[in-house]
């Protein structure tokens, strides 16, 4: 009977700690700082703030697995003081908070949330203002990073930090966040199985997403908006990229989406507006790129050297100044079924496919990669005609670099 | 001057000519606009014509004007009247009708078909105003050449050439220099050269409003300043202004010395 009851005792016990809840506020809580309640909490606790101002910074959470929630109202100002959370937990649940005043820093990564080997880690509804860092994220697995807010003021790339930045870390979500104003919006290093969706990263100084030796990711639905450079992908494998948005990525270099050393990756749905340059293939193999949207972009596709069984088919190119640029060989890589704004070409048996063959590289745009500087001769009535006489018998683009069956209609999905 | 000027105008008014120029425009701005139904679309294509046909057409029509009425200009001399408010009404009276044909011919059906409501309202002004500076421009270019030749076949034939020219040729040359002198910086050499041509000209202040915008920045420094800022816009309007009153001060002198 006694063993009973102190195994009911202990349960109870156990229960009461486990659902044990703390509040933070200015007065008449439990605690006044955040730091102070972390300390006394035990792991499973779930810490409320209550709405106020806490000039808190460097807040710690070492090996213990809490809740931190955040009333509406609640902000911690690290006052350019250091990080602002500093965690290495599992099972870390961090939301509706407001973060400000991150330090800048040339030498540390300071950052609004600091995870280091936590596992089933949620950060949400967090609002990060001024911002070096806002996310970074080392050596975890298994989070969800949803419904934040990051911005920041940085005006050079050394002087400013990457919005989210995920480092050796799986299966991570990330949805519905808008960054804006740092230097990477999404930053993958040696990230995999991540699935990156639904977010809105605009005005960063570098890339809107970036990835890095980070393989078997998805991302779809987002919008990167005039960004610096765009997004880049780079060394990495296995990626889908589906329905996209990359707009207004004007610069020397700058691009809707730079492909670095990417293989068997999957291009389906995206849209590319208003850029530069809409597709920077550099070292790309085995990508397909499947009903894309190219719509008024300087280039739509520029392909460097060293791709290899590219396979390009029905895209909608709209009237980009150049469909396409092209380096070196065609080196199988397949144009098919594309529809070009800028075809002329007719279909007489009226099945949907033009009977004539269609050019995407024009002497012009051979001639702008020589010297730039002559863009500016760009629809004079001299470069139609030498447009056309190339069209007639090509003697500077490849021969074989044609859509043999190019769309008489935009394609639809 | 403004009589001569209101004389030459109903003159032009009433032959066919005008008529058929502004048919012409009329005919293009529909069919353009009911083939493709997107008006930014058909502002670009008109473009194209634009810069090849309007100096055409105001080339010809200055030749033709100035030597078809030259037995009347030369009853005009025999009056007590300026020399210079008999050339230069004459000139503005060919100028402005032809401009009038062409702002009638094509705002006619972009107007129908809804302009005031679409946001290509400001590149259709654009269009509209750089093909108004084309028609002065190869008038005043026509008048010149017609004043300096006596044969008429040879004031023909210079009047085309220079068409010629400055609409296919210089760009032949212009893009050979470039391409000869690649090794050196050639930003500053590329908008100087641009600057020189009226055609260019407004091909360049066109596309600033319409693509190459998306190019903006691909070129370099120089580039980004000239066509990202409205710095561009306020030079090109500069210079078209510059090759309307450069070619019109050589009329009047010409006009004052010349033997009739």
């Amino acid at each position: 009977m006694k063993i009973y009851f102190s195994i009911i005792i202990f349960i109870i016990s156990t229960w009461l700690v486990s659902a044990g809840t703390l509040t933070i506020c200015e007065s008449g809580c439990d605690f006044k700082s955040i730091q102070k309640a972390i300390d006394q909490s035990k792991s499973g606790d779930t810490l409320y703030i209550k709405s106020g101002f806490y000039k808190e910074s460097n807040i710690v959470i070492y090996k213990k697995s809490l809740h931190i929630i955040g009333e509406e109202g609640a902000v911690i100002d690290t006052q350019y003081k250091g990080y602002g959370f500093s965690v290495e937990a599992t099972d870390i649940v961090i939301k509706n908070l407001k973060i400000k005043n991150i330090k800048v820093s040339y030498t540390k990564e300071y950052a609004a949330i600091l995870l280091f080997k936590s596992y089933d880690f949620v950060i949400e509804n967090i609002t990060v203002e001024n911002a070096f860092f806002g996310f970074l994220i080392q050596k975890s697995k298994d989070g969800k990073v949803h419904n934040n807010t990051i911005s920041g003021e940085g005006s050079a790339e050394a002087d400013s930090g990457n919005a989210i930045h995920l480092w050796h870390c799986e299966n991570v979500t990330i949805t519905n966040n808008d960054v804006r104003r740092m230097r990477d919006g999404i930053y993958l290093e040696f990230g995999s199985n991540s699935y990156i969706s639904n977010n809105y990263s605009t005005e960063n100084l570098r890339y809107g997403l970036h990835f890095m030796f980070s393989n078997d990711n998805i991302y779809e639905n987002n919008v990167f908006e005039a960004n610096g450079a765009g997004v880049a992908v780079m060394f990495s494998k296995k990626i889908k990229m589906y329905n996209n948005v990359f707009k207004k990525n004007w610069g020397t270099a700058s691009y809707g989406i730079l492909l670095k050393e990417i293989n068997d990756a999957e291009l389906k749905h995206n849209r590319f507006e208003n850029n530069t340059i809409g597709i920077n293939a550099d070292g790309t193999n085995r990508i397909t790129y499947t009903e894309n949207t190219f719509e008024n972009n300087g280039y739509a596709i520029k392909v460097h050297g060293a791709c290899y069984d590219n396979i390009y088919s029905r895209n909608n190119f709209l009237y980009n100044s150049f469909d396409l640029s092209y380096a070196g060989n065609l080196n199988s890589n397949e144009f098919e079924n594309n529809y070009w704004s800028n075809y002329t070409g007719y279909d007489l048996d009226k099945d949907g496919i033009g009977d004539v063959p269609y050019r995407p590289v024009k002497l012009f745009s051979y001639l702008v990669n020589r010297t730039p500087e002559s863009i500016v001769l760009l629809r004079s009535l001299f470069i139609d005609i030498i447009d056309f006489s190339e069209k007639v018998s090509p003697v500077f683009t490849p021969e074989n670099l044609i859509d043999n069956k190019p769309l008489m209609t935009k394609a639809t999905w | 001057m403004l009589k001569i000027l209101k004389y030459s105008f109903f003159d032009l008014m009433r032959s066919s000519w005008s008529y058929v120029y502004f048919a012409f425009y009329l005919l293009l701005g529909i069919v353009l606009l009911f083939l493709n139904n997107d008006l930014s679309k058909a502002v670009i294509t008109l473009m194209n014509v634009i810069i090849v046909l309007v100096p055409l057409i105001g080339t010809v029509f200055g030749v033709m004007y100035y030597y078809n009425s030259k037995e009347f200009t030369e009853l005009l001399l025999a009056q007590p009247l300026k020399r210079s408010s008999i050339f230069l009404g004459q000139y503005l009276g060919v100028a402005i009708s032809l401009s009038m044909s062409l702002i009638l011919g094509l705002g006619l059906p972009f107007i129908a078909y809804g302009l005031f409501k679409s946001s290509a309202i400001w590149d259709f002004s654009l269009l509209l105003i750089t093909g108004v500076f084309l028609t002065f421009i190869f008038c005043a270019l026509a008048f010149n050449i017609a004043l300096s030749n006596e044969n008429k076949i040879k004031g023909f034939g210079y009047a085309i050439l220079m068409w010629l020219f400055l609409a296919i040729i210089y760009d032949g040359l212009f893009l050979m220099s470039l391409i000869l002198f690649e090794d050196y910086p050639l930003d500053k050499l590329s908008l100087v050269g641009t600057m020189l041509n009226p055609i260019d000209l407004s091909r360049t202040l066109i596309l600033l409003k319409l693509d190459i915008s998306a190019l903006l920045g691909y070129t370099g420094a120089v580039f980004k300043q000239f066509f990202g800022t409205s710095f561009g816009l306020i030079i090109s309007f500069l210079m078209l202004s510059i090759w309307v009153i450069l070619p019109v001060l050589r009329i009047v002198f010409k006009s004052r010395k010349k033997d009739f």
